[in-house]
């Protein structure tokens, strides 16, 4: 019973990571491709280690691919999060479906703001 | 059951070919960094399903010590492609 619980959550992370894979090659974006691929396989590979928890009980082996699961979903997701931030800074365009951008108008009101703050700390620095 | 599960190493091993296809053939530098960072991913499912196979507990640890390498060589990666010194 434990074994076939356990193949199944395997398929199913199997077929996570194959639709997160033809995302990455189908879609037309690095911005696309970074979100389908990132939150399909993320997601796929967490599946596969519950089945391997499933599949042998509470062992070591057991243990150890509980503890990796929260370990991939913290690393995973901070990992994608500063790889589409680098590619956003580094200039690389959209597709030109794209429909908006809230990143730009929070960057710009951000140095807006950010020169503000800058002239009143050095007011603060002069008088202390 | 071993023939399941080894056709869902198969199938496991043949999506990492889709990331090396997007490693060769990515228009930007972005493109690849992606292609690289999904493949660290996919081999830690590689290395569940085979120690399940193979029944030896010592291959999961070569998957937790893969996903913290992937994590530090990605970070790298972005700081890099955003445009500072490495030593900041």
């Amino acid at each position: 019973m434990n074994s076939i619980i356990a193949v199944v959550l395997l398929s199913t992370g199997v077929l996570f990571n194959l639709l997160g894979c033809i995302g990455l090659i189908r879609l037309p974006d690095v911005y696309n491709r970074l979100q389908s691929a990132t939150k399909c396989v993320t997601l796929g590979t967490c599946s596969i280690l519950l089945g391997l928890l499933v599949m042998y009980g509470f062992n070591d082996i057991g243990v150890k691919a509980l503890i990796s699961i929260p370990l991939l979903f913290f690393s995973a997701t901070v990992a994608a999060h500063a790889l589409v931030r680098g590619a956003y800074l580094s200039g690389v365009k959209m597709d030109k479906r794209t429909v908006v951008d809230h990143y730009k108008a929070v960057r710009d009101g951000v140095a807006q703001s950010g020169n503000e703050k800058e002239g009143r700390e050095e007011e603060l620095y002069e008088v202390s | 059951m071993e023939n399941a599960l080894t056709i869902l190493l198969y199938i496991q091993i043949g999506l990492c070919f889709f990331c090396l296809f997007r490693i060769v053939r990515g228009p930007t530098i972005a493109d690849r960094m992606v292609g690289i960072d999904i493949f660290g991913i996919l081999v830690v499912g590689i290395c569940g399903i085979l120690a399940i196979i193979t029944d030896r507990m010592f291959i999961i640890d070569i998957g937790i010590a893969w996903i913290i390498l992937s994590f530090v060589g990605t970070l790298t990666l972005a700081k890099y492609l955003e445009g500072r010194k490495l030593n900041e």
